[in-house]
């Protein structure tokens, strides 16, 4: 310890105050000031949806008003496009959740032959930009004479989709204790029993958490999408376009009641969670 | 679904064979049934569009009279020739993004993993939220922070910091919107999150007591980090970089939106040769030379950092 106490540089041991709580905390405060980065747009288009744009742009704020949080839906097609959006990431969660948790467990669980070409093909989707899968899918669609439209993307959403649920799913998988299962079998469980008590429940927070980023990818793509619509406009699509055309400020309201109400959703599932765990 | 491991009525016992004793017939088929229909949707609508393209982008012909396989490989040099300024613009956008991605997003990982205590959970609502917001409508906002005349852009002027990126042909005059730095901003926040949360993830896994162990003996903070945190974290600083490398490489709405032409990145060209110019052997052939180039770069970054167990 002495021999350390020499090597210590003696200027390092007594700066200024602020000096020192600056030091200690710096790690702190950079991580806070990304934080701010990462929010500082919500902010922003929350407060612009309180805007009453002079124009067609909804870019520089002029005064407040309400109007459009009383008519969310008061410009042509917007929500349509949401709920369009809405009914195709279900659909794509539902779809992709089911397909991707079943080449989980199989991967998991199985030694099988092409096990690593397997494990490849799951990889590739996430390794690719996404640019170049939508071209290459809307290639074959016009090829096959398929239309564009609502089945194209769910199809296109699926396959992106997949592949993030199978990662998810099973890394959680991978990393139970097989002997949880052995002890529900030594138990007399079935394996019907044994899969429906013990292995799923283990099983669901992967299961969730898969389903959850489907959802939010598949309901905020806008690349896939763009190239597989056709004339088909969903809420990113439509966003896009106003983007060329005129922003309403409705776009605001739709985008910051959505953010407003999944902190919501969050913090009240920790709230609840954290009174069980008192109780 | 449900019954995924083991078909009721399967002699079992006791413990699960995993891959140890070779089970019965029927058993050995599940994998193959709980396979075959993710993987049939994959190989359909992912692995053969790619062949697709590949057969596309040597085909000839036109909108009316229909494109056929003539092995014309000279649009790869057309395509190359035209648009390589394009190409190389994607690699540095998304290079210099992902390099900024892991500085801002390393101290926030670090946060939440070591020092949040009980606002770790907030912090974590915090950086996943705005996701909930969608991007576009996220990316559109820049528009408005960057805007010219705005309180940035006046604190960036008054800082002299624009005289710094003008230098470094980042920035041109007094603006931000428009030039190179704005798209840049618009990739690193829009991929940000990318990075965080598989940093988070490593940087979560690492046992406090190796802190204690090296405190014990001895190590500063900074030797700390350096000899233990740092290298514990790698997973996380590898799967991060490429989430972050890979879409931002091809992303074309930060340039779009945020950019004027002369930052058009290679994803624009993709774009607007396939939705709008109709010229598909173009676009499929300068997809497939973004897909060869990325995957290339990604297997070599893959094996130099020495973490296979990603894929």
């Amino acid at each position: 310890m002495a021999v350390r106490d020499t090597t210590a540089p003696p200027a390092a041991r007594a700066p200024h105050r602020g000096l020192r709580w600056l030091r200690r905390h710096l790690v702190t405060l950079a991580g806070l000031a990304t934080l701010g980065y990462l929010i500082l747009p919500n902010v922003v288009v929350l407060v612009f949806s309180f805007n009453k744009p002079n124009g067609r742009f909804n870019y520089s704020w002029q005064r407040f008003s309400l109007d459009a949080w009383r008519d969310p839906c008061g410009v042509a097609d917007l929500c349509g496009s949401l709920g369009l959006s809405l009914r195709i990431a279900v659909w794509a969660t539902l779809g992709a959740t089911v397909l991707g948790t079943m080449i989980a467990f199989a991967l998991a669980r199985y030694r099988f032959r092409a096990r690593s070409s397997v494990n490849t093909l799951i990889f590739l989707p996430m390794a690719m930009p996404e640019v170049v899968m939508a071209a290459s899918l809307a290639t074959l669609f016009l090829n096959m004479g398929i239309q564009f439209g609502f089945w194209t993307i769910l199809i296109a959403h699926i396959m992106f989709c997949l592949s993030f649920v199978v990662t998810a799913v099973k890394a959680r998988v991978m990393s139970m204790d097989p002997r949880l299962e052995q002890a529900a079998q030594d138990l007399y469980a079935s394996p019907v029993q044994t899969f429906l008590r013990v292995t799923l429940p283990i099983a669901a927070p992967g299961i969730a958490s898969g389903a959850l980023l489907s959802f939010a990818l598949s309901f905020d793509d806008f690349i896939i999408t763009n190239f597989n619509a056709g004339s088909t406009v969903t809420f990113p699509m439509f966003v896009w376009g106003s983007a060329q055309r005129g922003t309403p400020v409705q776009i605001n309201v739709i985008g910051s009641a959505m953010f407003l109400i999944a902190v919501l959703c969050v913090v009240a599932g920790q709230l609840a969670g954290a009174r069980r765990k008192r109780s | 679904m449900t019954a995924t491991e083991a078909p009721p009525g399967a002699p079992a016992p006791k413990a699960e064979p995993l891959a140890v004793r070779t089970p019965p017939a029927r058993k050995r088929l599940v994998p193959y049934w709980l396979l075959l229909p993710g993987l049939l949707w994959l190989l359909v609508f992912f692995a053969a569009p790619l062949v697709y393209q590949a057969s596309t982008s040597i085909q000839t012909g036109s909108l009316e009279e229909g494109f056929k396989v003539t092995w014309h490989l000279a649009t790869y040099w057309d395509a190359l020739g035209a648009y390589w300024p394009q190409f190389v613009r994607s690699v540095s956008y998304a290079a210099v993004a992902t390099v900024l991605c892991l500085l801002l997003g390393y101290p926030l990982a670090y946060l939440i993993a070591f020092k949040a205590g009980r606002w770790r959970n907030l912090v974590m609502i915090l950086v996943i939220a705005p996701f909930f917001t969608s991007f576009l409508i996220r990316t559109l906002a820049w528009k408005t922070i960057l805007a010219d005349g705005g309180p940035v852009v006046g604190a960036l002027n008054a800082l002299h910091v624009l005289d710094v990126t003008n230098w470094l042909g980042l920035t041109e005059g007094h603006r931000v919107l428009a030039t190179p730095l704005a798209v840049v901003c618009g990739l690193t926040y829009n991929f940000l999150p990318f990075m965080v949360l598989p940093l988070y993830t490593s940087l979560e896994r690492i046992d406090p007591r190796l802190h204690e162990a090296a405190g014990d003996l001895y190590a500063r903070p900074r030797t700390t980090f350096r000899r233990v945190t740092f290298p514990l974290s790698m997973p996380g600083v590898v799967a991060g970089t490429l989430l972050t490398f890979i879409p931002a490489a091809g992303d074309y709405i930060n340039a779009e939106l945020l950019g004027s032409t002369d930052q058009k990145m290679i994803g624009n060209v993709i774009q607007s040769q396939f939705l709008r110019v109709l010229d598909y052997p173009t676009a499929a052939a300068l997809s497939f030379i973004l897909m060869a180039a990325i995957l290339t770069m990604v297997t070599l970054y893959i094996r130099k950092s020495g973490t296979e167990d990603l894929v």
